[in-house]
C-alpha cells in the first residue's frame, strides 16, 4: 500500500511538473521590448521599426532623452496600458494591458529610460 | 504494537487523503487532455519537428521565441482544409517577416527591414500527401470551448468602410499587410485571411487573441461585439479582391 501510495504521489508529481507551467509569469523589460515593440520602435528603440513603411505616424524615438523627459513614468505606463489614444496620441500605439502585467508594465518602463538615458523633467 | 497499527492506519488514512487532493488537483489537466485529439502518425512525421501539435501554447517570452511555427493542436477550429490541401501543395509565406519578426529583421540606413536569407520555406507536398496531411490536421480540436458554430453572421462592408475601421480607427494595418507589399510585416497578412481561417475562428480570436496564444504579440484591442463582425466581412471582401 505505501509502496502503491508513493508512486502514485510521485507520477502525480511529475505529471503536475510536466503539463503545467506559469501563466503570467514576469518578464524582464528588455526581453518584453524586443517582442512587443521592436515591431514599430525599432531593434534601436529610435522609432524605425519593421512595420513603420506604411503608417501614418512615425513611433516614439524612445533614444530621444528631450521628447522622452517630458513624459512622466506615469503617463509611459499609461499609454503602454491603455493604448496612444489615452494620452491623446496616434490608435496605432496599441493597449498592451491585456498581453502585459503591470509589474510588465512598469519593467517596460524602467527599459524605456535606460533606451532614452533619462528621466522625467531632467534630460 | 498497538501504537504501531494505529499510526500506519493513520498514515494509510492521511496517504489516502493525500491521493485524492492528488486527484482533485489533477481535474483541470484531464480536461485539458481530453479535448486533446490523437496525433496521427502522418502528422508526427511530417509536422512534428516544427508545429506544436499537442499543445499548450507558449506562456513565457522563451516559449514564445522558441515556436518555429504557428501551434496546430486548435487547427481543425482555425483552418479551412480546402485552403491547406491547396496551401500544403503550392506553400506561400503569409507572415512577411516569419513565425516571429524579431528573428528575422536587419538594420538598414531606412530603419529595420526582413531580413529575407534568414527565412525558411515551407515543405511542398504532392495531392495526395496533401490531402491526407489536411485531413489529419482538421482532427486536431483544441481550444473547441472557445468557439461558438454560427459566430459569424454573414453580411457585407464597404471596401473603404472596412479599411477605414482596420486602419484609421484601429490601427491594424500597423502590422498587417491589406494587399501584397501594403501595410505591416510583423502580423499574418490580412488578404488571404478569410481564404484561410474559419470566419468563427476569427470572431472568437479577435475577441480575445489571448485565449488561444497567451503571449501573443497581437494586442488584445477588446473590441466591439459588432465590430468583430464587421472585420471578418471586411476580411471576406479582401480576399475576393484580385490582386
Amino acid at each position: 500500500m505505501r509502496y502503491t501510495v508513493s508512486s502514485v504521489a510521485v507520477w502525480l508529481l511529475i505529471l503536475l511538473a510536466g503539463i503545467s507551467s506559469p501563466v503570467s509569469a514576469t518578464e524582464s523589460g528588455k526581453d518584453l521590448y524586443q517582442v512587443y515593440c521592436w515591431q514599430c520602435h525599432g531593434m534601436a528603440g529610435d522609432g524605425m521599426g519593421v512595420n513603420v513603411r506604411d503608417m501614418s505616424v512615425q513611433p516614439r524615438n524612445h533614444t530621444d532623452a528631450k521628447e522622452m523627459a517630458s513624459r512622466s513614468d506615469e503617463e509611459l505606463f499609461k499609454a503602454i496600458k491603455e493604448g496612444g489614444q489615452a494620452i491623446s496620441k496616434s490608435v496605432l500605439m496599441p493597449p498592451w494591458g491585456g498581453n502585459l502585467n503591470d509589474d510588465e508594465i512598469r519593467s517596460l518602463v524602467a527599459y524605456l529610460r535606460e533606451l532614452c538615458q533619462c528621466q522625467y523633467g531632467g534630460g | 504494537m498497538m501504537a504501531g497499527i494505529i499510526k500506519s492506519g493513520m498514515r494509510t488514512r492521511y496517504s489516502g487523503r493525500f491521493i485524492w487532493v492528488c486527484l482533485l488537483l489533477c481535474l483541470p489537466l484531464l480536461a485539458v487532455a481530453q479535448e486533446q485529439a490523437p496525433v496521427s502518425q502522418l502528422l508526427k512525421d511530417r509536422c512534428s519537428s516544427c508545429h506544436n501539435l499537442t499543445g499548450p501554447a507558449p506562456t513565457t517570452l522563451a516559449a514564445l521565441r522558441a515556436r518555429k511555427a504557428p501551434d496546430l493542436f486548435y487547427a481543425g477550429n482555425k483552418y479551412k482544409q480546402e485552403w491547406l490541401v491547396e496551401w500544403l501543395q503550392a506553400p506561400k509565406r503569409i507572415r512577411p517577416a516569419g513565425m516571429l519578426y524579431v528573428d528575422h529583421i536587419k538594420a538598414s540606413v531606412d530603419g529595420d527591414v526582413v531580413d529575407k536569407a534568414s527565412l525558411q520555406p515551407h515543405m511542398s507536398l504532392d495531392a495526395d500527401t496533401a490531402k491526407s496531411v489536411a485531413a489529419d490536421i482538421m482532427t486536431l480540436k483544441g481550444g473547441a470551448a472557445l468557439v461558438t458554430a454560427g459566430d459569424y453572421q454573414p453580411g457585407k462592408i464597404s471596401a473603404s468602410m472596412g479599411e477605414m475601421l482596420f486602419d484609421k480607427f484601429r490601427g491594424c494595418l500597423a502590422c498587417h499587410e491589406i494587399e501584397p507589399g501594403y501595410g505591416g510585416a510583423s502580423g499574418p497578412e490580412m488578404y488571404t485571411v478569410a481564404k484561410r481561417l474559419q470566419e468563427d475562428y476569427l470572431i472568437s480570436f479577435l475577441r480575445n487573441p489571448l485565449a488561444w496564444d497567451p503571449r501573443t504579440f497581437m494586442p488584445d484591442k477588446k473590441l466591439k461585439e459588432k465590430d468583430l463582425q464587421k472585420f471578418v466581412h471586411y476580411f471576406r471582401g479582401l480576399s475576393e479582391m484580385k490582386f
